[in-house]
């Protein structure tokens, strides 16, 4: 019967492909992993991208022998931060990118869980954002997007990312050092970094705020005019005057970095602090860098602690000032 | 010429050996996870993208857009076969295509999607060869306003899959809305209807809520209704090839298909569900078959199955010259391109010629290797309803799973998976259609964050919808969708009327 020969081909290789993802997924179960990174985010953004590096450099270094990754996706990495706080506490080798973006989120979801219940172990990159305008617009700096919401505040539409994220906070900074009330300005919010590069790019919106990476092929091709990078000093390679140069006394870092476990040991502690930096100073890892074109943030230990304990003062203030928060 | 010459020169860089077995895996694999429900592109590269780390750029990506369009081929088979949407894209073509199948005639109904997918495919590879940096302009208008109108025009036009019962039609609709709602609303960052459950911040996944509806639904369906007695499986009647007159009713639903589809493609958000509805409607209306409809018309599956692909070769256009994603697949493949420290703008055809012109090129050839796995084996395909239906079932059931575990390795989603399944088995049992929950589900948040966006850059000012000129041209043409049809019934009633009263007063 040539149709049974077919549906047992069929049916063997449905069970061949069966088998592999069987064996796939058991030889990632099967080894004890010296450690687990827990991305809190899908694959392909921000905190996904860090935790692979970190993992390619720590194997490339011999600093482990495997290394683990797992996502776990949903509310701006609060899902994941709850998993990492209810199922490896104590747990010496489980650590979890985080960010600036996931400090933010915590209040904007009312999460339960905070970074404060987690061990700081490093913070490695970060990346400045950019104001942007299309090539077109008469607003040549950021004097000019100034005069403009002076004018007329309600009529400069600033777009960025999600509400509540690294943009609007960025956003609201600025409308607060030049006078503004974070609360009262138009903020749109747009579903990624692409659709926000769209609208500035067709003149939907009066400025768009992004990582400097987004935008970097535009403005390089002249197509996108930066008003602005949130640097402290100029950055080599970004040829964007800073906030600061032009009288706006506002700098604003989307840091990144790797947090571990609550409940470790002081020992525990300071071996992942070492094994890190030991990571982060390696060769293989400044190439990482280099090819993101991620800028160099390392920052560990204690000094790393209370810069998160910092950051998350100054962010929960900002969001309720932009009103985000509603009780 | 210089495209042309550009063109060649990809070409040389597709047909070298490694490069056209990377683009026979991906499309292989593309048709394989299209064919499996719960199994998408975006899932198959995500999964593939560590393991591709150490491979020459070119070639993976060659590789990842094969997966992508493959996929838009291998749907069409689930759907029509088995009334489960392989992809999210392929829910109009499950409702037609699967009426055809039941009336023994799956073999035209496979034939017309492959051959559908492949001229759509190759046209949309031709028209993102020659016209991307204009299409680029175009797709650069689309403000809050202009998205907001189409979405009016979608929801108008959606009423065509509404099904034979308005009312029931209209209920599902407000499902889809209803739970749309579900999540934090981007545009405040307040949560809706969470009932203070995190998983639920993020708003429903579409591919869950699909996949429940769809596989799992049906399968309780059966289980419970059809395993007594004779196996319903129609013995394949006739010919599988298309008919004369199966091609001369195909081959302009496909040319409108890929009309719609590319430049849906194009725009961001503007994805290959759409235009798959769009598609229907108009060859519903355009139809002179249009009483076949629902019962297995073939312009139903031949329109929206080269829309869909037709929309998948869009999507690398955005992609390619501004390193826009405007699907979900896009935006995963844009991430393969940044593992490679490649940042995908309109730089990018000046810095890596080879690698665009390659990936182009590739598609041509993909195109032609699809056409030969789908349309030859369509015989195959359709030898998949002999197995038997618990197996099949089982089957769908275990990969239905996988796939929405796999998402974010959540057991919450896989306890949605089977509550919404559940409501799926409710509404199949009381007649109630559920495509147009996924129609509710896709364009009402969509439509209502454009027009917040909308009314927040014109500072509330309603009449942006008619002022911007492409907003206004849309909305008018939705009009006329609207009217056309009632005053054509007005005036031939009228005319109907004069004849019948001819007599003179």
């Amino acid at each position: 019967m040539r149709h049974n020969d077919i549906g047992a081909g069929l049916g063997r290789a449905l069970r061949t492909v069966l088998a592999g993802l069987a064996l796939a997924g058991a030889t990632t179960l099967a080894c004890a992993a010296d450690y687990k990174i827990l991305v809190p985010a899908a694959p392909g953004g921000g905190y996904d991208q860090l935790g692979r590096a970190v993992q390619a450099a720590l194997q490339a270094n011999k600093l482990a022998d495997r290394v683990q990754v797992n996502n776990v996706a949903g509310a701006g990495g609060t899902i994941g931060l709850a998993q990492l706080i209810n199922s490896s506490k104590g747990d010496g080798g489980a650590l979890m990118a985080s960010g600036k973006g996931m400090v933010s989120a915590v209040f904007i979801n009312k999460s339960p869980v905070t970074l404060a219940n987690v061990t700081p172990i490093a913070r490695l990159t970060g990346e400045y954002e950019v104001l942007v305008v299309p090539a077109s617009s008469p607003l040549k700096n950021m004097a000019d997007l100034v005069a403009a919401y002076k004018a007329n505040p309600a009529a400069v539409s600033w777009a960025g990312g999600f509400a509540g994220g690294v943009d609007q906070l960025t956003a609201g900074m600025i409308v607060q050092a030049i006078g503004g009330e974070a609360g009262k300005f138009n903020y749109v919010a747009f579903g990624s970094g692409g659709e926000v590069l769209a609208q500035v790019l067709g003149g939907h919106v009066t400025v768009g705020l992004g990582g400097f990476n987004e935008f970097a092929g535009q403005i390089k091709a002249g197509k996108l005019r930066a008003l602005a990078v949130t640097a402290p000093a100029r950055v080599p390679d970004i040829d964007v005057p800073t906030l600061k140069e032009q009288g706006i006394a506002v700098e604003f870092v989307n840091w990144r970095g790797i947090m571990a476990a609550p409940g470790i040991s002081d020992a525990q502690r300071d071996e992942l602090v070492k094994t890190v930096t030991q990571m982060a100073k390696s060769d293989a890892w400044k190439a990482t860098l280099a090819k993101n074109e991620w800028v160099d943030m390392l920052m560990t230990g204690d000094e790393f602690r209370q810069y998160v304990e910092a950051e998350q003062k100054t962010v929960l203030k900002l969001v309720n000032d932009l009103g985000l928060v509603k009780r | 010429m210089e495209t042309l010459n550009a063109l060649l020169s990809g070409f040389a860089v597709a047909l070298t050996l490694q490069n056209l077995l990377l683009g026979f895996v991906g499309v292989t694999l593309g048709t394989a996870v299209g064919v499996l429900p719960g199994v998408g592109p975006a899932l198959t590269v995500a999964l593939l993208l560590p393991a591709t780390a150490s491979f020459d750029p070119t070639g993976a990506l060659i590789m990842f857009a094969g997966i992508y369009y493959g996929a838009m081929f291998g749907g069409s088979t689930t759907s029509i076969l088995l009334n489960t949407p392989g992809e999210s894209a392929t829910i109009v073509t499950a409702m037609e295509g699967n009426m055809m199948a039941k009336r023994g005639r799956a073999g035209p109904a496979l034939a017309t999607s492959a051959i559908g997918s492949f001229v759509a495919g190759t046209i949309g590879t031709v028209l993102l060869t020659f016209v991307s940096p204009f299409a680029v302009d175009v797709a650069l208008k689309f403000g809050p306003a202009e998205y907001f109108s189409v979405m009016v025009l979608a929801f108008v036009t959606v009423s065509a899959v509404l099904g034979s019962s308005p009312a029931r039609g209209l209920a599902a609709l407000f499902i889809g809305l209803t739970i749309g709602l579900i999540g934090l609303d981007s545009q405040t960052g307040q949560a809706r209807f969470t009932l203070g459950v995190p998983e639920l911040l993020d708003g429903l996944d579409i591919v869950v809520v699909a996949v429940g509806l769809f596989a799992v639904g049906e399968t309780l369906y059966v289980a419970t209704y059809l395993n007594r007695g004779v196996d319903t499986i129609e013995q394949m009647k006739g010919s599988i090839w298309m008919s004369k007159d199966d091609w001369k009713r195909s081959w302009k639903p496909w040319l409108r298909g890929t009309a719609f589809g590319f430049p849906f493609g194009c725009i961001p958000a503007g994805g290959a569900e759409i235009p798959t509805f769009l598609s229907y409607a108009t060859e519903k209306k355009l139809s002179q078959h249009s009483a076949e409809f629902g019962k297995g018309a073939i312009e139903g599956v031949a329109g929206p199955e080269a829309a869909n692909n037709a929309s998948a070769s869009g999507t690398l256009m955005p992609l390619l010259t501004l390193g826009l994603p405007t699907t979900a697949t896009a935006a995963i493949i844009l991430a393969a391109f940044q593992q490679y420290g490649l940042q995908p703008g309109p730089l990018l055809f000046d810095t890596q010629p080879e690698l665009i012109w390659g990936l182009i090129a590739s598609m041509y050839i993909g195109n032609v290797i699809l056409l030969a796995l789908n349309l030859p084996l369509v015989g195959v395909w359709v030898k998949l309803l002999s197995i038997p239906r618990p197996l099949l079932y089982a089957g769908i059931l275990i990969f239905a799973t996988m796939g929405a575990y796999g998402i974010r390795n959540s057991w919450f989603d896989l306890a949605l998976l089977y509550g919404i399944g559940l409501l799926g088995f409710v509404m199949r049992r009381y007649d109630i259609p559920v495509a147009p929950v996924l129609v509710g589900l896709i364009l009402g948040p969509l439509s209502e964050q454009q027009f917040r966006r909308a009314l927040a850059i014109s500072q509330g000012d309603l009449s942006i919808f008619v002022t911007q000129p492409i907003s206004a041209t849309v909305l008018a043409i939705t009009a006329l969708v609207v009217i056309v049809p009632q005053a054509w019934r007005l005036v031939r009633r009228m005319q109907a009327d004069a004849i019948g009263h001819h007599s003179p007063i």
